[in-house]
């Protein structure tokens, strides 16, 4: 099993109060596997995807990426799990604005020291970035970024790749393309996908589909 | 709604009351500085005026007889003409061991406020006590303990403005002290003179009237040391202005979707603009009534130093205790307020002209457009350019400063070109991803952090030319003295019995006898003196010549030559070959020019015999004396010769006493130095935490793709830690031009000498390891705040909803 | 004549040298050790009166003259040399301990000029010989023409400022008249007293230089002498005094000295144009304020009625120029004055003593 997770709870203290995001959610995400995530706005898809990635811990219950629980790892542990395992991609793009496409398309690859440059080539070749190299983020349009964002998840052909709705800030044309590019990647790769969506059409794409409603998976 | 606008606006700063100290802070830190260096000057300025401008009657034009002292005649001829002039005599006498200057004024005809008034001294005398024997004098109040039961002189009051070492007296007291009856040194010339008076060659033509005491004064002197001053506070000023420009930039962005709610909600712009001022005009005002108490305190602190510096520099008396003048308080506020507004400027012209429904959201700073850096490199080496051409444009010492100010801003706005030019090449050649992202980051940190990183250039480059200029002045300093004073024991005795008799025992008791005579002259046409000297080994071996004719201590002796200080010879341009007027009648070659730091009169230095024949009358009264055993010679001539103590200093205690002046003098200037630094440091903190909180979105995704938070906060310190060391770097340079210019020609201009440059790389290493930990210290908050951020805080930047 | 120097005589030389010169007049108002003091009946000698008398504390050579313009306009100068002495001595070089110190005026009816000089005694700077009579300090003089008789019968004065400059020839048509009992004048009533005669008989003419422009003119002068070592009582705070030249040819001289305790102390000599004179001992004479004008932050009153019932004078003062003010180093108002009323003519107006809080 890629990813296993077991009653997990979060909540998070705000002014009035504890509000509990998850209230016992358990989840399996096996090898291959592409898996939606829906709900309604802020019933925590996005929570537990950080949870899932590593980049949260919760407050209960135990998840395992890749045969490796969470709660036992180091804040450096963690740091080395997203690097290593997770490939990561946002509603929107987050790119390091500082540095050029093809640095921002390799930075997790050359973090977790899984550098290929064939695969580079190819992968650059197939988002259509090859003449963007040495763009700048700020130089690139939301499709051409979001693209950047997906190759950087799969430049370390990481074994699961998590995407935040990929396509919320993409117009439909340009949404269409890049999840073609993305599952067909997927595909390729053999990774397991984790994609949070409120689209019903896409989440119809994917293999497996769950829904998050007051804390619980329905 | 007005209130309730107020009152949201308001509570950002109860959210946020770390912003409002650092606002509040940076703001009284600039007013501070720029208060007390105000205070210092106008403290330092009103005792000129009061000492220098009329005290003993100089600051006005006069009237001298080249041939000697003026008849009391030719002055009432004078004043029968019209001419409203007064009469001054002046010379020197000594009581027991002391040497005074007394200066004999007419009570009724000086210029308003030439004679001492009682104010200061005591109430026990009256008129007739100062005009009819014994008389009455005013003296400073050392000299006056000095002096005391000493019978010679006449009664003493204190006066604390009055150099040491002058009595100030009535005209008929001085003719008796001075035993010289009938004569008169100078005329003073009173400014409002009648219409219509006879000129002056009809009723006496030998007469010349002379400017107004140029080469003496007090305040010309002292201009450059004020302006140094000046210069330092403006410099902390600026710098403190960049602290508030980041504190107010940082409350503005964060308060926008504040700012548009208002807006939406209904509040005219105009109401929002009135409120962010009147906001702005409260923490002003409190800033700047803090700014002037700190100010006070430290002028206060720096004050009895400054007043020791321009006492041993330039004989200037400014009393150590500084007054609090309203005036100045007030002006203070107002430097304050006028900061927060220039520095809050551009954030309230960016609300004024925000569009309603712009984007809530905090914009990142902008990267700087390459047509931007590329305007300001122009103007940059333009400002330099202009800089380094002032020495030709310009006259004085304010083309000394032009060029000073015009090399410093011009660096200052070249610094962020360059670190972006170092720092892009850094990216090129780095390796591991990490490192090229460390590079880019902090090239893209540049126009948030430049502001701060010009001050640090700033206040490095000053600490560099600063502490280059007194090293060199030291070195130099130390060096001459060792020339100069080149004799171990120097003596001084009362008259010219006292001398034949000294000169009889000393006979061979010491190695060598040096004897000299000091003659007060006008030497081209300014009062200076003349010093005769013998031909001697000592001279010969070790006096500091500059430039010299072929065997000029020959020509001395032969009384061909003569040899003049460098202030002389720099005000007159006179070069070896030239002729120089040593007195009425009197021209002679110049032979060589001596550095003579520390003296602002002309001197001139001719043989012994040559100035004994022109002033048959004037006993040698000092004496120079070489010995190997110095200590056994002086405690002889005390006990068995019988000679005042007081009359034998070694060379020991010269050197030491010398030193002291010279060492206090730049005392002021390192503190400022210290302070100047210390706030570049802050603004390099301010401008830290104002990125931070912006920074978060560019650091989020590289933490979530797995570089952990301590990882990214020890890359932030190390940024902070590399720009500053670039910075010290480009700094170095700039530091030395600085230095270059202060000692060429500010020095020039100011003092009338030039000092060799010496450079002193210990000093840098130690500033770079100063500004390297102070980059450490600003960057450690933020730092370890980025150390402890919770991953909710970075997962609000992925957060869908924002 | 003048009381006028009275107090202003105790300030001379108070000058630049306030404080100090403040201390040593200290007290002078009832102490007179070691200066001579008038005494009553002492006949008066001349040419040798016309000079300094170094053994008194007080003296004054004072000229006011009322001058019309060919330009038709009305002026008026003043000169006046004081001598002051520290102690009763004279002595040659700095250390006498005589003290000289001048005023000079020059009023238009639009414009006031004033100029003040101070000098030491003993060294030549300033002085008074009474034969040939000179009175002088700097370039300002004032010297007999020598013209026979006695040395008063013709004068010329000459004074010079920054600004103005007046050269003028006296002419008397009359002879010296002495004040108070043949020259002995009753200052107040617990009988300070000085010696005082006057020339008030001057016609004169000659030439003022203005910053604009040369003016030739003609006029009456009067000339005053006074000397004493025992000014004003304590409590006197200053006077006011006129001479009044009468169209009929009559003058009149009348002071009033203000007392903080008591009500003024007035005199007055009433001059026939032959010169003979009438004194007129305390309350004769009445002086009364009718007009005040602010000047340099002081109210002076510029216009009076003058009364002396006893020879018909009912007359008003108004000053040519209210903003005569001598802002020298003891302030006062000192200039020209038209008189109407049951008598018409012009004359001179002083007062001091009126402080900024008055």
């Amino acid at each position: 099993m890629l990813i296993t997770a077991r009653d997990v709870r979060k909540r998070y203290s705000s002014s009035d109060g504890d509000v509990t995001v998850l209230n016992g959610v358990s989840l399996d995400l096996d090898h291959g596997e592409t898996l939606a995530l829906t709900g309604e706005s802020g019933s925590g898809k996005s929570t537990l995807l950080h949870l899932l990635a590593a980049l949260d811990a919760p407050d209960a219950g135990e998840i395992t990426l890749q045969d490796t629980k969470l709660s036992d790892l180091s804040d450096t542990g963690r740091a080395e799990q997203r690097r290593q395992t997770v490939g990561l991609v946002f509603q929107q793009f987050n790119l390091i604005p500082a540095l050029d496409v093809y640095a921002n398309l390799t930075f997790q690859a050359r973090l977790a020291d899984k550098l290929q440059s064939e695969w580079v080539t190819e992968l650059t070749d197939r988002l259509g970035l090859t003449d963007l190299l040495h763009r700048y983020p700020e130089q690139l349009s939301g499709g051409q970024q979001q693209r950047v964002a997906i190759g950087r998840a799969m430049a370390s052909k990481p074994p699961v790749l998590m995407a935040d709705e990929p396509t919320g800030n993409l117009d439909e044309a340009t949404a269409e393309t890049v999840i073609n590019l993305l599952l067909e990647l997927i595909e390729e790769t053999g990774a397991g996908l984790l994609m949070v969506t409120h689209s019903t059409k896409l989440a119809s794409r994917l293999s497996r589909r769950v829904h998050l409603s007051n804390g619980k998976l329905a | 709604m007005r209130l309730i606008a107020l009152t949201a606006i308001l509570a950002h700063w109860r959210r946020k009351p770390g912003q409002l100290v650092t606002l509040l802070l940076g703001l009284a830190l600039a007013t501070a500085l720029w208060s007390a260096v105000q205070a210092i000057n106008a403290e330092a300025r009103a005792s000129y005026d009061r000492a220098s401008g009329t005290l003993g009657g100089s600051g006005f034009e006069t009237i001298t007889d080249p041939a000697g002292p003026i008849p009391i005649d030719t002055f009432i001829a004078l004043r029968r003409a019209g001419w409203l002039v007064s009469p001054v005599l002046e010379g020197r006498i000594l009581v027991g061991d002391t040497r005074v200057l007394i200066t004999g004024l007419e009570l009724l005809t000086a210029p308003p406020g030439a004679f001492p008034v009682s104010p200061i001294g005591g109430e026990d005398f009256n008129a007739l006590d100062l005009i009819t024997p014994p008389g009455l004098g005013f003296a400073s109040p050392q000299t006056v303990a000095r002096l005391a039961g000493s019978r010679e002189i006449p009664r003493l009051r204190n006066n604390a403005l009055i150099p040491d070492g002058q009595i100030i007296t009535d005209i008929g007291t001085a003719e008796r002290l001075l035993d010289r009856e009938g004569e008169i040194t100078r005329l003073t010339l009173l400014p409002d003179q009648p219409r219509r008076i006879p000129p002056l060659s009809e009723i006496a033509p030998q007469l010349r009237v002379n400017a107004a005491e140029e080469s003496g004064d007090v305040g010309r002197l002292t201009d450059s040391f004020h302006l140094n001053l000046t210069a330092f506070g403006l410099l902390s000023f600026v710098v403190g202005l960049f602290i508030v420009h980041g504190a107010i930039g940082l409350a503005f962005e964060q308060r926008r979707s504040t700012f548009r709610t208002l807006r939406a909600l209904g509040l005219p712009v105009r109401d929002l603009m009135l409120m962010l001022l009147a906001e702005l005009l409260i923490i002003a005002l409190f800033a700047g009534a803090a700014g002037i108490l700190i100010g006070y305190l430290i002028a206060g602190a720096l004050l009895p130093d400054v007043a020791s510096t321009l006492r041993g520099l330039y004989g200037a008396r400014v009393p150590g205790t500084l007054s609090f003048d309203p005036v100045w308080a007030l002006y203070g506020l107002a430097i304050a307020v006028v900061g927060a507004l220039f520095a809050a400027g551009q954030g309230l012209w960016q609300i004024r002209t925000m569009p309603l429904l712009a984007s809530a959201q905090s914009r990142a700073w902008a990267t700087a457009s390459s047509t931007s850096l590329r305007l300001q490199s122009l103007s940059a080496i333009v400002l330099i350019v202009l800089g380094l051409l002032m020495p030709v444009l310009l006259e004085g010492l304010i083309a000394g400063f032009a060029m000073l100010a015009g090399m410093l801003i011009g660096s200052a706005l070249l610094l962020p070109v360059l670190l972006s030019a170092v720092l892009s090449v850094g990216a090129k050649f780095a390796s591991g991803i990490q490192s090229q992202w460390f590079w880019a980051d902090t090239r893209q940190q540049l126009p948030g952090l430049s502001l701060a990183l010009m001050a640090l250039l700033l206040a490095l480059a000053a600490n560099i030319g600063v502490s280059t200029m007194v090293g060199s002045f030291r070195l130099t300093f130390t060096g001459w003295l060792d020339q100069r004073l080149a004799s171990e024991l120097y003596v001084s005795v009362g008259d010219a019995a006292e001398s034949e008799r000294f000169q009889a025992w000393i006979e061979g008791k010491a190695d060598a006898v040096l004897p000299t005579i000091t003659v007060e002259a006008q030497i081209e046409g300014a009062p200076g003196e003349i010093d005769g000297v013998i031909d001697q080994e000592t001279y010969r071996a070790s006096w500091p010549l500059l430039t010299a004719q072929q065997n000029v201590w020959d020509r001395v002796a032969a009384g061909e030559t003569a040899l003049i200080n460098e202030q002389l010879s720099r005000r007159e341009d006179l070069q070896p070959g030239d002729t120089v007027n040593v007195g009425a009648d009197w021209q002679l070659e110049v032979g060589g020019v001596y550095s003579d730091y520390g003296n602002p009169r002309g001197q001139a230095i001719v043989s012994l015999a040559l100035l004994e024949q022109r002033f048959p009358d004037e006993p040698r009264l000092n004496f120079a004396i070489r010995s190997d055993n110095a200590a056994a010679l002086a405690s002889a001539m005390r006990d068995d010769f019988g000679l005042d103590p007081a009359n034998i200093i070694d060379q020991a205690s010269i050197k030491e006493f010398s030193l002291n002046v010279f060492e206090r003098t730049f005392t002021i200037t390192g503190a400022l130095n210290v302070l100047t630094l210390s706030v570049a440091g802050f603004a390099i903190l301010t401008a830290l935490l104002t990125l931070a909180s912006l920074r978060l979105p560019q650091l989020a995704p590289a933490w979530a793709l797995g570089i952990t938070r301590q990882r990214l906060s020890r890359l932030e310190l190390l940024r902070s830690v590399a720009l500053a060391a670039l910075t010290f770097v480009l700094a170095v340079p700039v530091g030395l031009a600085l230095a270059w210019a202060l000692l060429a020609i500010v020095n020039v201009e100011a003092f009338g000498w030039q000092l060799p440059m010496h450079i002193f790389p210990m000093q840098w290493l130690w500033l770079f390891v100063l500004a390297v930990v102070a980059a450490a210290l600003a960057a450690f908050i933020p730092a370890r705040r980025l150390a402890a951020t919770a991953p909710a805080d970075f997962l609000k930047v992925f957060s869908n909803e924002r | 004549m003048n009381a006028r120097a009275w107090v202003l005589g105790i300030a001379t030389a108070i000058a630049t040298v306030a404080t100090v010169l403040a201390q040593g007049f200290a007290g002078l108002g009832t102490d007179a050790e070691g200066f001579a003091i008038p005494e009553r009946g002492k006949a008066l000698t001349f040419p040798q009166d016309h000079g300094s008398h170094p053994a008194y504390r007080i003296e004054w050579w004072y000229l006011t003259s009322n001058l019309t313009g060919d330009d038709g306009r009305e002026y008026g100068i003043q000169w006046t040399l004081f001598r002051s002495a520290l102690a009763p001595q004279s002595g040659e070089g700095w250390s006498s301990p005589q003290l000289w110190m001048a005023h000079a005026g020059l009023t238009t009816p639009d414009g006031h000029f004033h100029a003040e000089r101070l000098a030491r005694g003993g060294v030549g700077q300033a002085g008074v010989s009474a034969e040939p009579f000179e009175a002088f300090i700097d370039d300002w003089s004032l010297q007999s023409l020598n013209m026979g008789g006695d040395a008063y019968d013709g004068l010329q004065v000459s004074a010079t400022g920054t600004d103005f400059s007046y050269q003028l020839r006296l002419e008397a048509s009359g002879p010296l008249v002495f004040q108070g009992d043949k020259g002995y004048s009753v200052k107040s009533a617990a009988g300070q007293a000085s010696y005082y005669y006057s020339q008030p008989f001057f016609e004169v003419a000659g030439t003022l230089k203005l910053p604009d422009r040369d003016v030739n003119v003609t006029g009456n002068g009067w000339l005053d002498r006074e000397w004493s070592s025992q000014p004003l009582s304590e409590t006197q705070t200053g006077w006011d005094w006129v001479s009044l030249h009468l169209d009929g040819g009559q003058k009149l001289m009348g002071f009033r000295l203000r007392d903080r305790t008591t009500a003024p102390f007035t005199s007055a000599t009433w001059i026939e144009a032959d010169g003979t004179a009438t004194p007129f001992t305390d309350g004769a004479l009445t002086l009364t304020p009718l007009e005040e004008t602010r000047v340099e932050g002081r109210d002076v009153p510029t216009s009076w009625q003058v009364q002396l019932p006893e020879k018909s004078v009912d007359v008003r003062i108004d000053a040519v120029n209210p903003m005569s003010w001598m802002s020298v180093s003891v302030p006062y108002w000192e200039g020209p004055v038209r008189i109407e009323g049951s008598h018409t003519g012009r004359g001179y107006l002083e007062m001091t003593g009126y402080g900024p809080e008055d």
